[in-house]
């Protein structure tokens, strides 16, 4: 299965089970979605359930919020996070403070999804990443998905919560393979551990993570050790007691994401870790982030703005030698 | 209009100012604090249209305390979120701006302009696939009119012909800036007239008010979809209180306060609807003493305790759902 299949199979046995369920974006519907999340819903539910709306994000995510109060169980989908900017202050001032400000009257049970950072050449406007924003506003939770699993089981929960949930995808993950465990039982709003390891712990989450990955080996060879690599899925709420519990077994962390280094996601787990684990530090954690530039349109520059799984390999090495690894 | 919806509107109206000026006095005081924006002059259209679109939703902005009055939230409660207390209707949390209360499907108190204008479309659309037509309102003033979210939501409304009343307060003024230097045209229906239906009525006649929310709420049951009010009418105190009104001349002032709507609804209830002076003065003495007792109640509740200023951030703990 697909990513984008494994999405579009949780709002499609969600919406089979609960007719409050409704998907409202930009051609999510007759055009069957941008990135084909969504395709085939509109012939199954119809028109009224699956609405394509103008192109105005504003009214999209602040129609989400009054269905919600109204009853229904809106999945909004903004096509890319840059356009999601638009809609800053009904996802800001309105999904994420009502439930609060009415001191628990009203509930919003509803998803914002959209998908985000550097794809293949779409430059400034349609390649940025704003989980830094997003995540530090108290009443949204935000989830990045990073693979087929995961996809399906953390949409099907963020669907069905009575939270607002910011829903982050990436453009280069949709056709990213993988199996569904239907009987995988974790909770997908907590950080996963993707491969157990003993002498660093590398954290990660959304398509920059598939980089971590591939980059593992080549360090551990090198430095001659084992990584433990875990993946996020959440930011906010952040699981740092799954964190907490590797870096005290590994004594050190290397933080990679792919959007911009400064007031990026990655600083606040690492001030974290210097504020609650300095003693059960080794070395100083490591930081890999992307360029402090927007991101270019030339292939060569798009590149050297982000993480890779070369550059990531090399700094990791770097940092290892000189951390006594 | 019945003689007991007069009376109704009347106490209310009454009712609504005693209590804005018992709040101005407490905010004088310290007791409230904040942003505090006062609705006299405006209670006309405040109570008439929440007394008209008496079914339905509600949704408007952050000079609301009549409206949610008026739509059925004790003054008591009311007064105490003013205060910040526990017992307040949004518990201390929200304050003046932002009142609450979804058993009388009353969805605030919104304090960025014409943000409640989408939201209100949104449950609009709710209410049509629901099968109910009884209509959201949504009230917003006319600097409202100027920004996007109020364009793309008659877009929004008239293409699906969801059943929404766009109820415009036009008191001229956003804070300072008169409606001339923010428009190009003073009235604001024109530019829901290519969208929808629309009307233009006299916000400071309760009468003049009840009956066109009155006929917009029966046309948008049956169906008629989306129609646009606009309300003349005129603040007589500054946008808060920490408005000086500078930006009036007395003379405007002067022009303002002639069209009271409460001695104009008061000459109505006698003439009109055979209410007696006493009647009238009966109604008045009722009023002060619930506002009496309002402010007496939210003076002496309790503060919020500290643990609930981490209540509610989210609806759901993780691990609580059933997938």
């Amino acid at each position: 299965m697909l990513y984008r299949e494994a999405l579009n199979r949780a709002l499609d046995e969600l919406m089979q089970k609960d007719e409050n369920i409704v998907i409202l974006g930009e051609d999510v519907g007759l055009y069957g979605g941008s990135y084909r999340v969504t395709e085939g819903l509109v012939e199954k539910y119809g028109e009224k359930r699956v609405i394509d709306t103008p192109i105005a994000e504003l009214s999209i995510v602040g129609n989400a919020v009054g269905m919600a109060i109204g009853g229904l169980r809106p999945v909004a989908e903004i096509m890319t996070a840059n356009f999601s900017l638009l809609a800053f202050d009904q996802i800001i001032n309105h999904m994420s403070k009502f439930h609060y400000m009415s001191n628990g009257k009203i509930k919003l049970p509803m998803v914002v999804r959209f998908p985000q950072g550097v794809s293949r050449q779409l430059a400034a406007q349609h390649s940025e990443s704003y989980e830094q924003m997003l995540s530090a506003v108290p009443g949204l939770r935000v989830v990045a998905t990073s693979d087929v699993n995961h996809a399906y089981h953390a949409l099907k929960k963020a669907i069905l919560l009575d939270d607002p949930v910011v829903f982050i995808e990436h453009e280069l993950l949709y056709n990213k393979k993988g199996e569904v465990d239907f009987n995988d039982t974790q909770d997908p709003f907590k950080a996963r551990v993707v491969k157990e390891g003993k002498d660093i712990t590398i954290v990660s989450y959304l398509k920059i993570l598939d980089d971590v990955t591939a980059s593992v080996a080549a360090i551990e060879k090198e430095l001659n050790c084992s990584c433990e690599v875990i993946d996020l899925c959440s930011l906010n709420p952040i699981d740092y007691e799954t964190l907490a519990k590797s870096i005290k077994k590994t004594s050190r962390l290397v933080m990679v994401e792919e959007d911009h280094k400064t007031g990026g996601f990655g600083s606040q787990i690492v001030s974290w870790a210097a504020e609650e684990l300095f003693y059960s530090l080794d070395a100083p954690p490591l930081r890999i982030a992307g360029e402090d530039v927007p991101i270019p349109y030339n292939r060569k520059l798009e590149l050297a703005s982000i993480p890779t799984v070369d550059s990531i390999t090399k700094k990791v090495i770097e940092w290892g030698h000189k951390n006594g690894l | 209009m019945e003689k007991l919806i007069a009376g109704d509107i009347y106490y209310l109206m009454y009712l609504g100012r005693a209590f804005e000026y018992k709040a101005k006095e407490h905010y004088m005081t310290g007791d409230i604090s904040g942003f505090l924006h006062l609705d006299i002059g405006q209670e006309a259209l405040s109570v008439a249209a929440m007394k008209a679109f008496e079914k339905g939703d509600v949704f408007t902005t952050y000079r609301e305390h009549i409206m949610a009055i008026a739509r059925g939230m004790e003054p008591k409660y009311v007064m105490a979120e003013l205060f910040g207390k526990a017992s307040g209707v949004s518990g201390g949390k929200g304050g003046s701006m932002h009142l609450f209360d979804p058993s009388h499907f009353f969805y605030g108190g919104d304090a960025i302009v014409g943000g409640q204008i989408p939201n209100a479309v949104g449950c609009a659309y709710a209410r049509k696939y629901q099968g109910n037509l009884e209509g959201v309102m949504v009230v917003f003033g006319d600097g409202a009119t100027n920004g996007g979210a109020f364009f793309e939501s008659l877009n929004i409304a008239a293409t699906h012909k969801l059943p929404i009343l766009f109820l415009c307060e036009n008191n001229e003024y956003a804070i300072g800036t008169n409606i001339k230097r923010a428009a190009p045209f003073k009235e604001q229906y024109k530019k829901a007239e290519p969208y929808m239906l629309t009307k233009a009525i006299d916000g400071m006649k309760a009468d003049e008010v009840y009956s066109a929310v009155k006929e917009a709420q029966s046309l948008i049951e049956k169906g008629h979809g989306p129609i646009f009010i606009e309300a003349y009418t005129c603040r007589f105190e500054g946008h808060s209180m920490s408005d000086a009104n500078l930006y009036r001349s007395s003379q405007e002032m002067k022009h303002c306060k002639a069209r009271d709507p409460l001695p104009y609804f008061k000459e109505k209830m006698l003439n009109s609807f055979n209410f007696s002076q006493e009647e009238v003065e009966a109604l008045e003495k009722k009023a002060n003493e619930c506002v009496d007792e309002a402010v007496d109640f939210a003076a002496n509740a309790k503060e919020p305790p500290l643990e609930a200023l981490y209540e509610h951030v989210f609806y759901e703990e993780l691990n609580n759902v059933v997938s």
